[in-house]
């Protein structure tokens, strides 16, 4: 008996290990010419997962605060063994694992995934997504450089117009009236501790229901197999699927290390709160579109404030696109149409302004 | 009529008068009949409100006849009457007295400007300008000459024809004219050379207003030629720790018993050029030679330590060029190029310090950036090892993940031509 066997002999005698894993066993997929974008949402775990890794070893050393910020992320990157290395991937993975899942999310749209009854799956990941912009933002601040200490500092300040609440929420967020080594820490709290909690918690329940329900198939397919069942295909999961996923993180991890070896993650210099601002602050590229538009919105809309009209059109469009899959089904035909144009716009919008604000001056 | 109404007509009757009295007088401080006239009279009497506005005494609240007398409240011939005080164009000569008079009064300029000098005229009288007007030669510069006239304004404003950005040119106006310094017989090329130097460049393309211009040297009001011994006290208002190099090297003795002015004998004295290390020695560009010959003790102490600069110097450049593909590769080397500026201090001490003429105490500074540098340097290698390293490994993993990938695809397959890996959906 082979020691693989054993150890599954010895599981089944204690657990029942073969009925633990029978459902994973008859786990299929559908298996039609848009079933490549159901690896987006694996990678995307693949992704978070090799954040967390590379988070764990980046603890190791890190150290937070105006004075030892820079200095640590500076000691990981020269003095360390490998330090480059997991500082980079966990910085490119970052990135990665954010336009995978905004990939994700578009794909998920445009297959309209989202329906009944996957409400919930989708609410789930939106919040997802919502929380791995959070980790960026809160992550961008962590190694305290120039860059990242006055990007934080336009970002803080444009979540302080929101009405009523805005600045409360700056204050919140900075830990004062301005950015300092306190803001550091806090942001540091919340990258390794808030918003590692609640993703693994939501990212449970997100795989949960999609286990529950299993993989959506696009109404056009759904509707031609149901008209001739004949055609319909599916894959098991495992191993079929589960290995096709598995090439596709190898893939990942292959450009992963790439960039990391080829092109490192610039550490930049160190945050200056008394210099003035370089020119060129920016954020990361996902907060690109609303950065972009906020400045490009005129200074008053109306009687209103510009950048507050702007925040306030941003949060309803936040609202109404978590929301999607509830008034979906209350559109017909033409208002079905009309939220796909709405994606398509979306979409488009968000590239171009991503684009524009990387525009050289 | 009630007393309540008499004091009431007698308050108002006061606030009337007041009102009058002070609309007359606002009306003569506003009024000022010379521009009536000399704003419309051709040059050089001209004067025109917009010139006297721009001028810092009228904005002050002096008027015409603080210099020329007279009485501006007037009109026509009243106004320049010499019962009212005319004095009119005042002689060149009495330029500097009369505006001294106000200048050199320390409790009437401070009610205006409390940190302007007083002793203008009593340091004009010791300049050469000051010194010739004495003895009737109205040809020199008084103050109108360099501060202008009707249209003054404070050193400190950049239009001012006495802003340091300015001055060298306001000289050269009379300086660099020959015609005009004729008989004087001085030089006229001050201007030019000084326009190619490195003050000129640092004043005006950098636009350092603390770099040195003519009244730097030769002082404003008190301008005169420094002295053979006093040039090196001039340059070293600046140049510290050349000068008290140069005051401790056996130059110094020679150079006095030489009767050669210091400093400007290597660097001249209104072209003064980037120092360059080709000036030691006895090779093109030296200056050494022009006293040296070539082979003698001097001339191997400057080769050496010129040989002693350009390694130094050669190495800093090298290593920079090493930290530089370092840091395009993303290599993290800051803490390099920060030792690397501590390399350049030391190259900048070492040529500071060549003014001892000591080829052992330049030595120490040159040791200093070379060690610096080498590990530097090394830094730099060990990140281009370090950047050689990762890419081997990054082709290493790549071959593993290639390997891995066509394994799996390889699994697949076989386990995918069992049809029962794939199967219809139930309708």
């Amino acid at each position: 008996m082979s020691l693989l066997a054993g150890a599954r002999d010895w599981l089944d005698e204690r657990f029942h290990w073969a009925e633990l894993i029978a459902p994973l066993k008859k786990k299929t997929v559908p298996l039609h010419k848009l079933s490549p974008w159901y690896f987006l949402g694996g990678i995307t775990l693949f992704l978070f997962m090799i954040q967390v890794c590379t988070g764990i070893l980046l603890l190791l050393y890190y150290r937070p605060g105006a004075n030892e910020s820079f200095e640590s992320v500076q000691y990981i990157m020269t003095r360390v063994q490998f330090g480059w290395l997991v500082r980079s991937i966990h910085s490119y993975a970052a990135n990665l694992m954010i336009l995978t899942a905004f990939a994700h999310m578009f794909s998920v749209v445009f297959l309209r995934a989202y329906r009944k009854p996957r409400e919930l799956t989708w609410v789930s990941g939106m919040l997802l997504l919502f929380l791995a912009m959070g980790f960026g933002f809160s992550g961008y601040l962590l190694p305290w450089n120039t860059l990242a200490f006055f990007a934080t500092k336009v970002g803080t300040e444009i979540a302080g117009q929101v009405p009523l609440i805005g600045h409360g929420i700056m204050v919140f967020l900075r830990g004062g009236e301005d950015v300092t080594g306190a803001t550091v820490t806090r942001f540091f709290g919340f990258h390794v501790a808030v918003l590692p909690l609640l993703t693994t918690l939501l990212v449970l329940v997100h795989l949960a229901l999609v286990q529950y329900f299993g993989m959506s198939v696009p109404p056009g397919v759904e509707a031609r197999w149901k008209a001739s069942p004949a055609e319909a295909r599916q894959m098991k999961f495992f191993p079929n699927f589960f290995l096709r996923e598995l090439m596709a993180w190898y893939i990942a991890l292959g450009v992963l290390g790439a960039l990391a070896a080829i092109l490192p993650w610039d550490l930049g210099t160190k945050a200056d709160p008394f210099a003035s601002a370089p020119a060129g602050i920016r954020p990361e590229w996902y907060f690109m579109f609303m950065f972009q538009t906020l400045k490009e919105i005129p200074a008053k809309v109306w009687f209103l404030d510009g950048e507050v009209v702007g925040i306030l059109v941003f949060g309803a469009a936040g609202a109404l696109w978590l929301l999607l899959p509830f008034f979906d089904p209350l559109a017909r035909g033409r208002g079905r149409k009309f939220i796909m144009g709405a994606a398509i716009f979306a979409l488009s919008y968000i590239i171009a302004m991503t684009l524009y604000g990387y525009k050289p001056n | 009529m009630a007393t309540s109404q008499i004091k009431g007509l007698a308050g108002a009757l006061f606030l009337l008068l007041g009102m009058a009295l002070c609309a007359n007088t606002a009306s003569a401080q506003a009024q000022n009949t010379c521009l009536d006239c000399h704003g419309a009279l051709d040059p050089p009497l001209q004067v025109t409100a917009e010139q006297f506005a721009s001028d810092i005494h009228a904005q002050k609240g002096l008027t015409c006849a603080g210099c020329h007398g007279g009485d501006p409240t007037k009109a026509d011939t009243d106004a320049m009457s010499k019962a009212a005080g005319f004095r009119g164009k005042v002689q060149r000569s009495q330029i500097p007295e009369l505006c001294g008079h106000c200048h050199s009064d320390g409790a009437y300029m401070r009610q205006y400007n409390p940190s302007l000098r007083t002793d203008q005229l009593a340091q004009y009288k010791t300049s050469v300008h000051g010194q010739r007007l004495a003895h009737g030669d109205t040809k020199v510069a008084v103050c109108i000459d360099c501060h202008g006239v009707h249209g003054l304004r404070p050193a400190s404003d950049a239009r001012s024809k006495v802003n340091p950005l300015n001055v060298a040119e306001t000289c050269s106006r009379c300086h660099s004219n020959a015609e005009y310094m004729k008989e004087y017989k001085i030089p006229t090329d001050q201007f030019a050379d000084y326009s190619k130097s490195v003050h000129h460049e640092a004043m005006v393309i950098r636009g350092d207003l603390s770099a040195p211009t003519c009244t730097t040297c030769h002082g404003n009001h008190g301008a005169a030629p420094p002295g053979v011994g006093s040039v090196k006290n001039v340059c070293a208002t600046c140049h510290v720790f050349q000068s008290q190099m140069f005051d401790k090297s056996s130059h110094k003795a020679a150079f006095q018993a030489a009767g050669l002015p210091g400093c400007v004998v290597c660097h001249s004295n209104h072209d003064v050029k980037h120092p360059s290390d080709v000036m030691l020695g006895t090779g093109p560009g030296s200056v050494c030679v022009r006293c040296h010959t070539p082979g003698d003790r001097c001339d191997r102490a400057t080769t050496a330590i010129h040989a002693d600069l350009t390694r130094l110097k050669d190495a800093i450049q090298e290593t920079d060029g090493v930290l530089a593909v370092a840091e395009s590769s993303g290599m993290e080397v800051s803490e390099s190029r920060l030792g690397q500026d501590q390399a350049r201090d030391s190259l900048t001490k070492a040529r500071v310090t060549i003014h001892s003429f000591r080829k052992e105490l330049v030595d120490q500074d040159i040791q200093a950036g070379l060690k610096i540098n080498a590990t530097d340097l090394q830094a730099g290698n060990n990140a281009l090892r370090e950047r050689t390293y990762r890419r081997v490994g990054l082709g290493i993993s790549v071959l593993a993940i290639l390997i891995v990938l066509l394994g799996l695809r390889a699994y697949l397959r076989l386990i995918e031509q069992n049809p029962k890996s794939e199967s219809h959906v139930e309708s």
